[in-house]
């Protein structure tokens, strides 16, 4: 659908290096990076809002490289809303409409339409500055959809949000590419975004992709040091998830992991903080839902605290106190349980 | 309200002189006025006096509206765009600042003179500078043009980039861009900038003489009466422009205030 070929562009600050990429067409792409790693001048770049340097951008075939943004048909939503203060909400929806010289029955239908569809038709006659933050980035989001565009740019689409406004908007961004298919380029900082939303992750760091992937794979075979730092995660596994006894289960390579948040009946993924894994010797009899019986496979003394990866059938990380090992007395290859509780286990 | 610090004292304290300036010179000026209430009277009468005042409100109103023309771009480029010697092309904008309006009339008067760089063209399409409403708006436009440029450019910069950037993915050309996102937004800006170059043209005096001793604006027309009829004489007709700019402002700010109430 959209293809970069060795797209380098210099902007002092930022900078984008060699950056190759094929999109396909109705796919999410999840793009995680580090600040100033380049991710927003190079969704800038492919919206035409400057040449780049050297480097080709295809869509669909052509070569869009040298023709404006108003001709792509590729529409950007910014972390801070960029909605146009002197417009109404629905004067902002119609506005890319009203530019292509759409019949104003036309626009008004289609406005209210996808203010449905963003659960915001109750605020087309008010002004952006009156609305609050999550209605205000709905709106965003629908302006741009309205023109049923080639290609959707997310630039931090989410950052901005308080906590709660923030979850719900992402389940709502997940809704609407199932609705509309639209093919979505997504940038941020937040690892929930990427394995709640993307079909693909791309890591950016100084200007180049440096791993792109599922989120699955990327996050468990980072391919660099610097992938694997920044990444940073433990345990994080990918199962299927149903409810039991008002405690949902989710189903690990055949194992079962208890969590105490839900998110129904699908793939997710969950993580454990390698902090919360206690290890024992003999099984311990308490009120945690997971337990399990494996082997130590790798120890790392990292000085403060000590890394243990035990097998249990998926390998599982703990991290604890150096007394506490000390106390454990144990060593590699040998016999150990796990234990946490239900609570611990993060599903997103 | 309670009573104020030491330091919001000093400030009422200091802060009170250029008011009360203001006011005793007004106040001188009015009681001029009271004790001579015929001269007075004659003057706003007479008719070269509201002539005057008309030609010099319309003169610097046609050197606004070609600021806005041309000056509304300039501000623009000046805040979007990085290009070579702009600090050069900024300096010279603010020069008419710093400079002595004498200066700039023997300026204007170098350029619009009839073998001047804009006189000898201009006479020959027609236009005369010289002793003409044309010359004197030259002038007005020469000195006002740091006010409305600055003023406008400060207001371009207050709009983010990102907003014309997502018109121009929605379709919008960058001229679409500019006229429905940036220039909207810059209203209270021009509005601003306009009024400030319009003022400064109405006051203007050094620069105007030197083109167009005729036809009198008002200043022209005080100094004129102040060497012929003496001090007296002029004051009644510097009370009356006084009284008419004071009007003025008073109309424009509720109208401004009006105006911007609904672009916001």
């Amino acid at each position: 659908m959209l293809h970069t070929e060795n797209l380098s562009k210099d902007m002092g600050e930022f900078i984008l290096r060699n950056v190759t990429l094929d999109i396909t067409p109705g796919e999410y792409l999840v793009i995680i990076g580090p600040t100033g790693a380049g991710k927003t001048i190079l969704l800038e770049t492919i919206a035409g809002f400057y040449p780049p340097d050297s480097g080709k951008i295809i869509m669909d075939g052509r070569d869009i490289t040298n023709i404006p943004p108003k001709d792509r048909n590729i529409c950007m939503v910014y972390q801070d809303y960029m909605l146009f203060p002197h417009l109404t909400v629905e004067e902002n929806i119609g506005f890319g409409l009203k530019t292509r010289k759409k019949d104003p029955e036309y626009i008004r239908k289609k406005t209210v339409e996808m203010a449905r569809l963003l659960s915001i038709d109750h605020l087309l006659h008010r002004k952006p500055e009156t609305l609050s933050g999550g209605e205000q980035q709905r709106a965003a989001i629908a302006r741009s959809l309205v023109m049923e565009p080639n290609l959707l740019l997310l630039d931090e689409p989410l950052s901005a949000l308080d906590g709660q406004t923030r979850d719900k908007l992402r389940t709502e961004l997940r809704r609407i590419h199932d609705i509309t298919n639209v093919t979505v380029v997504h940038i941020t900082h937040n690892f929930e975004e990427v394995f709640s939303l993307a079909d693909r992750v791309a890591i950016m760091n100084k200007g180049e992709i440096v791993q792109i992937g599922n989120p699955d794979e990327v996050f468990r075979k980072p391919e660099s040091e610097f992938i694997a730092s920044f990444t940073g995660m433990e345990n994080i596994f990918k199962g299927s998830c149903s409810h039991q006894d008002g405690i949902s289960a989710i189903k690990i390579d055949g194992h079962i992991v208890y969590s105490a948040t839900c998110l129904g009946e699908r793939e997710v993924y969950a993580t454990i903080r390698p902090e919360d894994i206690l290890l024992s010797k003999d099984p311990i009899v308490s009120s945690a839902r997971n337990s399990f019986k494996g082997r130590i496979t790798d120890i790392k003394n990292n000085g403060m605290v000590i890394k243990v990866t035990i097998d249990v059938g998926i390998p599982v990380v703990s991290i604890m106190t150096r007394r506490g090992w000390d106390e454990l007395q144990m060593n590699e290859g040998e016999e150990v349980y796990l234990t946490f509780k239900a609570s611990a286990v993060h599903v997103f | 309200m309670n009573r104020p610090d030491l330091f919001t004292s000093v400030c009422i304290f200091a802060g009170s002189l250029p008011v009360l300036l203001i006011i005793l010179g007004l106040l001188v000026l009015t009681g001029l006025q009271v004790a001579d209430p015929e001269t007075f009277i004659d003057a706003i009468l007479d008719p070269s006096v509201i002539d005057s005042i008309l030609l010099t409100f319309t003169a610097a109103a046609c050197s606004t509206l070609i600021l806005f023309a041309i000056g509304t771009p300039l501000a623009y480029l000046l805040s979007r765009q990085k290009f070579p010697l702009k600090s050069v092309v900024e300096g010279l904008i603010d020069l008419p600042l710093v400079i002595p309006h004498t200066v700039a009339g023997i300026i204007v008067y170098l350029l619009c003179m009839r073998q001047g760089l804009l006189g000898l063209p201009g006479s020959l399409v027609g236009i005369r500078f010289e002793e003409t409403i044309a010359g004197i708006i030259i002038a007005m436009l020469f000195v006002s043009v740091p006010y409305y440029v600055n003023t406008v450019r400060e207001g371009f910069s207050r709009v983010p980039v990102r907003l014309e950037q997502v018109a121009r993915s929605l379709g919008a050309t960058p001229g679409r861009a500019f006229v429905q996102i940036s220039l909207p937004l810059t209203t209270r800006h021009i509005l601003t900038g306009g009024l400030m170059a319009w003022g400064r043209g109405v006051s203007e005096f050094a620069a105007v003489v030197m083109i167009a001793y005729h036809p009198m604006i008002i200043s022209t027309l005080i100094y004129q009466r102040f060497n012929t009829g003496g001090l007296y004489a002029a004051t009644a007709v510097a009370f009356v422009m006084v009284v008419f700019s004071l009007l003025l402002f008073v109309f424009i700010r509720i109208l401004g205030g009006r105006l911007l109430s609904e672009v916001r």
